[in-house]
């Protein structure tokens, strides 16, 4: 493997895109720009945007907070006040964050909301989250967007009616009411345009996997490509850039034939291509990737990187629908998808990406992902024969990231996907 | 022995075995009785029961294998960091305890409930198993609307099974049957208050989970039996303080438990075990021309509070806080199931808000199985003890 590798043109760029937001963040006090406090699920950052308001995402400063280790100290302080060691870690995560004066990822302050802005899509903890928010911040206007889950794995026009409806009702005249403008409906328009360019460049850059070698990981690398979308730009025209030249990037390297780029720079050989469910550890990401990178096994796809929406099965925000087109990307993001919807999702993956395995990292403290998991896995393995491994993490409780048990439980899944190699070249007839 | 304590006897003995009877032997026998008859099975919290009862099904509440069964294949399907609930499920789903059933419901109250009702659908079981998504916007033209919807589609898979079509008239006739049901056993629980002793807290529950598994009529025959009993002094008193148990509304505390806590030193004088049959606070309009739209409305204007409802616009901390002041009770002892993500993110919320109001509370956490309860009866009886021998009587 490479030394450490040097940063590409898209990687300075969204370096500068996120610290410039937690830079204005933290300097709201001077600007009056009012803050909503939402989730990455559901977001609707191209209404927020169109009220001139700044987006902070809890679950992301969590997960930051994971990678930069502090995570596991807030938790202990969120415990000591009676938060259960059995419930997510990003919530306590968050309220450590807070007891421990609100100081982001970045170190910078983090402000307190003008607006709790619930989307509660795909993951009933959002829901106990902002009640526990509303206590912290008390006196905060709060505004309610029920995303109706696809039970039945189809959107109905009463699903949308009752969502349209709630943002007409409930979110834009609590916007309105916080930052004090009137909504706009050209200004969301042209944000929803943004968004459904970064949108096209987004899906094209995540099935770039599925040339041989792959130029990215879609999983690990991944988390970072969704940075901008989840992270409260999309609907910008700098997420529209991020993605364009993301793109050039990637094309280039199909053209040199050359494989993902890693924290130890490029990764020579592809060994295994595989699918992966379920979040990522974000306290030992870098050991966790690495554990991965080594090997030569690259992530093609992952159901994760489709929390903050499922673009390459076809939905594009919609400036000639704004409001149905919100409604519609609230309900079709991975997490709102039922069980069925989403073995589709992934054996359509193991399919297309040419997967040699499946895997699922099921973390402990996320049932929207991991209730489910196991048939999950059982299932594909049935449709398509094809070899699943399962691991066990964490979202961001250090305690839980064994390093050790998942090395083990990797080299054995490898190994049989070596095995499994050999045997397919021997029954393959020769021309 | 009176003919009226004999005829509680048996009514109880009766409750005792078809509360627990995982082969649900009593819906079945109610199913086999009429032509077309459908068996509707729900999961916690709460179902409409009448909705399924105006289309000549019976509405069955699954609360879970409790600690009857054991677990072999269920644990195959759940990682350990799960409740056990739904790997009890599963299990009686294998075994076939559900072949008689011919629909799920799966209410929405967690995420585990959601994504089980996925696991209903790959595994074919059932003519239909669907996810009610209850609306967390409590607007009678947002919310109620919606959920008026979702109740259509339950009638539309009840009329494609036994053609059945929902008839006005006899909506209402059923929301009465319930509402009655409701009534007398909200005044079970406002006797047992003044009165514990003249009922125990596991023979109401028993009483109450028998009532999930059987047609509405039979079960207000024996409430108003029930009732007519207790209304008379039976029973002897005894000195022990009074508490609002919170926190069991979805996964069942064993039998055991709910013992252990009243043989500690607690009366239980309310509680959110099978919590939706109580869910409805009020009379449901029984004589309306649009007898759904009283269902829906009575859902968003109605409720109870819950761990699995939005309570921002209505805190569920003073809610609870002000029904341990109406039942008078001494504390209140928070008892959710192990991983049961709804009760535990609840819960340093509502102890903050009894701190606030000098309520004194305690903390446990049991799984429908467990076993021993000697940990769980030290720790009660030591509360109990506390809050007999130290503090002033009645401190809510």
């Amino acid at each position: 493997m490479a030394q450490e590798v040097t940063k590409e043109k898209s990687m300075l760029l969204q370096k500068k895109m996120i610290g410039g937001l937690f830079d204005e963040l933290a300097h709201v006090k001077e600007s009056g720009k009012k803050v909503v406090y939402t989730f990455v699920p559901g977001n609707l950052s191209e209404l927020i945007r169109a009220f001139d308001m700044l987006p902070v995402y809890p679950e992301i400063n969590a997960l930051q907070s994971g990678m930069k280790k502090r995570s596991g100290g807030f938790i202990k302080e969120a415990e000591k006040l009676g938060h259960s060691e059995d419930v997510c870690t990003y919530v306590k995560c968050d309220v450590g964050m807070f007891l421990n004066g609100n100081k982001g990822p970045a170190d910078t302050q983090i402000p307190p909301p003008d607006l709790l802005l619930l989307s509660y899509t795909g993951c009933f903890t959002f829901m106990k989250w902002f009640e526990t928010l509303d206590r912290i911040y008390p006196g905060v206007e709060v505004a309610m967007l029920h995303t109706p889950y696809q039970e039945d794995g189809k959107i109905t026009p009463e699903m949308r009616a009752y969502m349209v409806k709630q943002l007409k009702e409930e979110v834009i005249p609590k916007m309105e009411k916080v930052s004090g403008k009137k909504f706009d409906e050209a200004k969301l328009k042209e944000n929803l345009q943004h968004s459904a360019d970064a949108e096209d460049y987004l899906v094209q850059i995540f099935e770039s996997a599925k040339h041989k070698p792959s130029p990215i990981d879609g999983y690990f690398a991944g988390v970072y490509y969704i940075g901008p979308v989840n992270i409260g730009f999309r609907g910008t025209p700098e997420a529209t850039e991020y993605y364009k030249q993301l793109l050039i990037e990637i094309k280039e390297r199909i053209r040199l034939g050359k494989g993902p780029v890693t924290p130890e720079g490029e990764m020579k050989k592809e060994r295994f291509r595989l699918v992966v469910e379920g979040p990522p550890n974000w306290t030992n990401f870098r050991e966790f990737w690495k554990m991965f990178y080594d090997l030569g096994v690259v992530i093609v796809a992952s159901s994760y990187t489709k929390v903050g929406g499922v673009f390459d099965l076809g939905f594009r925000h919609n400036p000639e629908k704004p409001l149905e087109s919100l409604s519609d990307y609230c309900m079709t993001v991975y997490t709102n998808h039922n069980l069925p919807q989403r073995i589709d999702l992934l054996s359509k993956y193991i399919k297309e990406y040419q997967a040699d395995g499946f895997l699922v990292n099921s973390i402990k403290s996320c049932n929207s992902f991991s209730a489910g998991q196991l048939m999950m896995m059982r299932t594909l393995e049935e449709r398509l024969e094809v070899p699943v491994g399962f691991i066990e993490s964490d979202l961001v409780d250090p305690r839980y990231f064994s390093f050790s048990n998942i090395k083990n439980r990797l080299d054995s899944f490898f190994q049989m996907l070596e095995q499994r190699k050999i045997i397919l070249n021997q029954k393959t007839p020769v021309a | 022995m009176s003919d009226k304590t004999k005829n509680i006897d048996q009514i109880l003995s009766f409750c005792k075995e078809a509360a627990f009877d995982l082969q649900f032997t009593e819906a079945a026998k109610c199913k086999a009785a009429e032509e077309n008859r459908v068996l509707i099975g729900y999961m916690p919290i709460y179902f409409p029961r009448e909705l399924v009862h105006a289309m000549n099904g019976l509405a069955v509440g699954i609360m879970g294998s409790g600690d009857r069964k054991q677990i072999v294949k269920g644990d195959a399907y759940y990682q350990s960091y799960i409740c056990h609930m739904p790997r009890g499920l599963i299990e009686m789903a294998l075994d076939g305890h559900f072949d008689e059933m011919d629909g799920f419901l799966f209410p929405s109250i967690c995420d585990v409930i959601r994504n089980l009702s996925g696991m209903f659908q790959i595994l074919g079981k059932g003519k239909f198993a669907k996810y009610l998504d209850y609306p967390q916007d409590f607007n009678r033209e947002t919310g109620g609307v919606f959920y008026r919807n979702e109740l259509k589609i339950i009638i539309d898979h009840i009329t494609k099974i036994n053609g059945v079509k929902l008839d006005k008239d006899r909506l209402n006739e059923s929301i009465k049957l319930q509402n009655l049901n409701r009534r007398m056993l909200n005044e079970i629980y406002d006797i047992r208050q003044q009165f514990p002793w003249r009922l125990s807290a596991v023979e109401l529950y028993h009483l109450q989970r028998a009532g999930i598994v059987i047609p509405v009529e039979q079960h207000n025959n024996m409430l108003h039996d029930v009732l007519d009993y207790i209304r008379e002094d039976v029973g002897t008193p005894m000195d022990k303080i009074k508490v609002v148990v919170s926190g069991s509304f979805c996964e069942q505390p064993p039998i055991g438990l709910i013992r252990s806590i009243e043989q500690a030193g607690c009366y239980i004088v309310d509680d959110d075990f099978l919590i939706g049959s109580r869910w409805i606070e009020g009379q449901i309009d029984d004589q309306s021309d649009d007898p759904l739209t009283a269902l829906a409305n009575a859902y968003v204007d109605m409720s109870t509070f819950s761990s699995s409802v939005y309570d921002v616009n209505n805190h569920k901390g003073i809610r609870l806080a002000a029904l341990a002041k109406k039942r008078k009770a001494d504390g209140i002892i928070f008892a959710a199931p192990s991983f049961c993500d709804p009760a535990l993110l609840d819960r340093p919320i509502l102890q903050k808000d009894c701190e606030e109001r000098d309520i004194r509370y305690i903390s446990i956490k049991f799984s429908e199985n467990t076993g021993q309860f000697k940990v769980i009866k030290e720790q009660v009886g030591a509360f109990s003890d506390s809050i007999k021998l130290w503090d002033e009587p009645v401190t809510v």
